[in-house]
């Protein structure tokens, strides 16, 4: 069977429980259906002519002459007065970054260690931590410190922690004032979404070399690239924050007569405050993601061995950095939303036990500070010691790759057959082997039918720039990937989503397990799955998969746990089964959550698709990774990432739209759909 | 919230006091080594300054950078800076003074002709050779060379197309193109040689290697583009498969290649103003120069071994001073 829409579950039968709204969506897939049944009718008879199929290495016109945009930049670099600016930016944060890393990750000479040993530095974050958070949250941040040295990355780790906080800083004070903006002008939001949409979606692979033509190697270029990738969550989600701010308690305080200053500092910031701790949040884990892209050109951190494992294929090597990446990523994840909490119990009623609060704040700072002046004094309180854990971490963990490979190589490799040959080709050779224009007006249709005429216009305009684009057939075999990636991605989110919503101990289980996927660098991974299933297509959607399922298993798992209990008591009282409940109760209700899920399932997959270019999957992915590789092809990549984009608009805007059309979609869904990127706290 | 309140205070005490038990006994003071180095500092004339070594993004590249950069460092008390980088962004950096060498390039026309005087800016220029010798070529498992020897001959491939078909190469056998950084032809030249083969593009250095281990564990059918020097061989000695032969020109129109690849002597690059310093490493990189063997050496060290970079060089310059003797002579 050719699945070819966007993949929402198979709809339920309609009207079971009593507070099931009749189903709209059941009758879409009649017409879908046609759809695709006529297409498949047309592909049998014109396959193969007009599929405008370029070869991998192949470019054409335009691509060469987008790639004259970029040398023309190259050969005016001496006198470009833009490019002298932006250079004196990055001296800036040269200058920066070193200063921070002589404090506390460089030898500062000619002192043989940094300013502050590691013992201070340990010190001074848990004080920091236990201050803005609580004692629980105190621990983790020292556990967390400790263990970049005891795994010994204690440099590296730090490096990194540099770059992400800079990165934050930036994107703060950058994007503050446009979440201001956008937050109180629809105009203005529906402007910068376009440009906030094009900065999360465009591979970094091709922005990287015109970000070192403006700004230069290393240090300088991972912090502008990270600041470019983490720069839209704060502004979408605090612009949102600010926007859903009520309009009575505006209009309330407006007839005080406050200024718009007031109104916004007094009003508007205030109520908004918890989601823009949110915004702070996803970007901060959005920047630490970047930590190992940043070291494709010779940025400074954890990504340098991440990489390093890559170049020397071996697992282990950049296993132990990728797992201190999530354990960064959960230190700063749940020490800002610790923070959050208690600023926002502060705000209510202030501390309950004052005179503690002054003591453990003076306490601790007088801890920390004795132990800066030791770190100062004694090498092996600076130097982190040396401890041989990390290594026979590594070793264990190629020795286990091994064994699993060598012992499962059959099995793998019949599933990957598999899945190529009744899923992966059947739908490619449909969407990438009709004529063009097949293909083209079948997808539009298809838009017309789930999300409207709305959909269908913006399907139109991504389609043409596609086509324009000169890369239609590459677009087609990654939308394949994409879809076929997200079909396996939602039948694991409806399995472990239903599974953890019913069993507590299942969730507290997983959760750790999700996080760690999501902000894993996808680099640890590729070489035990390339060795599991070999370069291809299949490969690039596991690697996929390990990416989009905790999104979208979470995401389910919300929807599920958030059906009131008293509609699945009415249902249990009337003598349904366990199944009956499941698909007639619980997830009919939750399907707001299951469209989100495969909205976040399909963009995040396509977010991959850079990455299987590196692992032979070919198409826009590979076109990506050779423009970066080659100068004279960055136009064939630039033209592969703008596709990308293009692809990715497409299927939000189609999947949104398929969303706001179903008539029980209460105002939850929509708002988690502004809020992207959903990775939080167990139970959040 | 008592409790924890006091358990907390009795860490920090123990906290403290394990850390004093600590610095009595651990390392020296930080004090002592600051002036030592402040010493050395005055002493030394700095006469090398610093060298931006760029490390390109494979085993064999390391080994060379970091050979040349201990040496530099240790020797010559050098401070160097290891850049990793790809190749174009490397090139770059030469006119901005960010990047100083590139010790081992394979042969790059269009940056020449960006960056070289005769057309481009000028901010880099050839070193000269480094000793290493690319070889670039079809080759297939060792496996698959001994069992059907007749194919190491371009000419009987077709007769084996079937056994190399993938479920990624359309029912046609499947040839393994490389990383997208590499100077390829196989698509060219399996047309022009009416091979039924489809080439299939493994994307990463990782991902073929991965590939050829795996065949020679399973004894499946590969073949792809592979090189010498690589430290892969020595674990897996692929053969190679013999493609008419290379004649000056039948490269020069990348549709119609229907030849074997050329030998490609590697050759040092080096950044113009840096050339021109009077820093004492600018001398050890023009006579640096070794073979495809040392070079095999020191990424075994590295890839198969497990050492970091830093370690092999060392240990490989420990084991052949004399080679390096020659290095540092004016």
């Amino acid at each position: 069977m050719t699945t070819t829409a966007p993949a929402p579950p198979r709809p339920v039968e309609p009207g079971a429980a009593p507070p099931v709204v009749p189903d709209s969506g059941m009758s879409r897939w009649i017409p879908a259906a046609a759809v695709v049944v006529l297409w498949v009718v047309v592909w049998a008879l014109t396959k193969g002519s007009d599929t405008l199929d370029l070869p991998a290495l192949s470019r054409t016109g335009l691509h060469d002459r987008l790639t004259e945009i970029q040398n023309g930049l190259l050969e005016g670099r001496a006198t470009n007065p833009v490019m002298q600016f932006t250079n004196a930016i990055a001296d800036a944060f040269r200058a920066t970054v070193a200063w921070l890393q002589e404090l506390v990750s460089k030898p500062a000479f000619p002192r043989p260690v940094p300013q502050i040993g590691w013992l201070g530095v340990t010190a001074i974050a848990t004080y920091v931590a236990l201050v803005v958070a609580s004692w629980r949250i105190a621990l983790l941040v020292l556990a967390s410190f400790l263990s970049f040295g005891v795994l010994g990355f204690w440099d590296e780790s730090m490096d990194t922690l540099i770059v992400v906080g800079i990165s934050v800083l930036l994107a703060v004070l950058i994007g503050m004032p446009l979440a201001v903006w956008i937050g109180t002008n629809a105009r203005a939001n529906a402007v910068v979404t376009v440009f906030l949409d094009l900065m999360q979606t465009m591979p970094t692979f091709v922005y990287l070399l015109p970000i070192v033509l403006f700004f230069g190697i290393g240090t300088s270029a991972a912090v502008v690239a990270t600041l470019i990738y983490a720069l839209p969550p704060i502004i979408r989600i605090a612009g949102f924050g600010i926007r859903e701010v009520s309009t009575t308690t505006i209009e309330a305080t407006d007839s005080a007569g406050q200024t718009y200053w007031q109104r916004l500092t007094k009003v508007q910031l205030p109520m908004a405050r918890k989601t823009i701790i949110v915004g702070l949040n996803q970007t901060t884990l959005a920047a630490l993601s970047m930590a190992t892209l940043a070291s494709f050109v010779d940025g400074p951190g954890l990504g340098k061995p991440v990489l390093q494992g890559l170049r020397v294929n071996d697992v282990g090597t950049a296993f132990v950095p990728g797992v201190l990446i999530v354990v960064m990523a959960v230190m700063l994840d749940r020490t800002t939303t610790a923070a959050s909490e208690r600023s926002e119990r502060v705000a209510r009623g202030g501390d309950r036990n004052p005179l503690r609060r002054r003591i453990e704040v003076v306490g601790g700072a007088v801890v920390a500070l004795v132990a800066v002046y030791l770190s100062r004094t004694y090498v092996s309180l600076a130097d982190f010691p040396t401890y041989s854990i990390g290594s026979s971490i590594s070793q264990a963990v190629s020795d286990a790759v091994e064994w699993v490979t060598t012992t499962f190589g059959g099995v793998t490799g019949g599933l990957k057959d598999f899945v190529s040959t009744y899923l992966l080709n059947p739908v490619q050779s449909v969407l990438a082997e009709s004529p063009w224009y097949v293909s083209f007006a079948a997808i539009a249709l298809l838009a017309l039918v789930f999300g409207g005429v709305r959909a269908l216009v913006i399907t139109v305009v991504c389609l043409l720039g596609i086509l324009w684009l000169d890369l239609w057939n590459d677009a087609m075999v990654t939308l394949n990937m994409t879809l076929v990636a997200t079909v396996l991605v939602m039948a694991l989110a409806l399995v472990f989503g239903v599974w953890m919503a019913r069993d507590r101990r299942v969730d507290l289980g997983i959760r750790p397990l999700l996080d760690a996927g999501q902000t894993i660098p996808p680099f640890v991974y590729l070489i035990p799955v390339l060795a599991l299933f070999g370069p291809g297509r299949f490969t690039a959607i596991v690697a996929g998969i390990v990416y989009a399922a905790p999104a979208a298993i979470k995401l389910v798992a919300d929807g599920v746990k958030g059906v009131s209990p008293t509609t699945i008591e009415a249902g249990r009282s009337t003598g349904q089964t366990t199944w009956q409940e499941i698909t007639k109760v619980q997830l009919p209700m939750a399907k707001g959550s299951i469209v989100l899920a495969t909205n976040q399932g399909l963009l995040y997959v396509l977010s991959m698709t850079v990455i299987g270019g590196l692992v032979g999957a070919g198409a826009l992915g590979f076109d990506v990774v050779y423009g970066f590789s080659r100068s004279e092809a960055w136009g064939k990549g630039a033209a592969a990432g703008l596709t990308i984009v293009l692809l990715g608009v497409m299927l939000d805007r189609i999947t949104r739209a398929a969303a706001d059309r179903r008539r029980d979609d209460g105002p939850g869904t929509r708002r988690a759909f502004n809020i992207r990127l959903p990775i939080g706290p167990p139970g959040s | 919230m008592r409790t924890t309140t006091r358990r907390g205070a009795r860490l920090g005490v123990l906290a403290t006091a394990a850390v004093l038990v600590l610095s009595a006994c651990g390392g020296g003071s930080i004090d002592e080594q600051t002036k030592a180095n402040e010493e050395q500092a005055a002493d030394s004339g700095g006469e090398c300054g610093e060298l931006n070594m760029a490390v390109n993004p494979w085993v064999g590249y390391e080994a060379s950078a970091y050979v040349v950069g201990t040496v530099a460092q240790e020797q010559l008390g050098c401070t160097v800076n290891y850049k990793e980088l790809k190749e174009d962004v490397s090139w770059q950096g030469f006119g901005t003074g960010e990047v100083d060498v590139v010790i081992e390039d394979w042969g790059h026309p269009d940056l020449e002709k960006k960056f070289f005087a005769d057309q481009g800016d000028g901010s880099a220029e050839d070193f000269g050779p480094q000793g290493n010798v690319g070889i670039i070529g079809w080759f297939v498992p060792p496996w698959l060379a001994e069992e059907h020897p007749d194919i190491l001959e371009w000419s009987n491939l077709n007769k084996y197309a079937k056994e190399f078909a993938t479920s990624e190469s359309d029912g046609k056998g499947q040839f393994l193109g490389a990383d997208p950084s590499y100077v390829q032809f196989d698509e060219a030249i399996v047309n022009n040689l009416d091979l039924d083969f489809k080439v299939v593009y493994s994307g990463s250095e990782a991902a073929s290697i991965e590939a050829f281990r795996k065949a020679e564990e399973n004894k499946e059918w590969v073949i792809g583009y592979w090189y010498e020097p690589q430290y892969f061989n020595a674990e897996v000695p692929m053969q190679r498969v013999s493609l008419p032969a290379y004649e000056d020109g039948c490269q020069d129109d990348p549709q119609k290649v229907a030849c074997d690849y050329p030998e490609t002597e590697l050759k040092k690059i080096v950044g113009t103003d840096w050339a021109a310093s009077d820093s004492t490493a600018v001398n050890l990189v023009k006579n640096f120069e070794w073979t495809n063997d040392d070079q095999n050496v020191v990424a075994g060290y590295i890839a198969a071994d497990g050492m970091s970079p830093e370690d092999a060089a060392s240990k490989w310059i420990e084991e052949n001073q004399d080679k390096v003797d020659a290095w540092l002579q004016q």
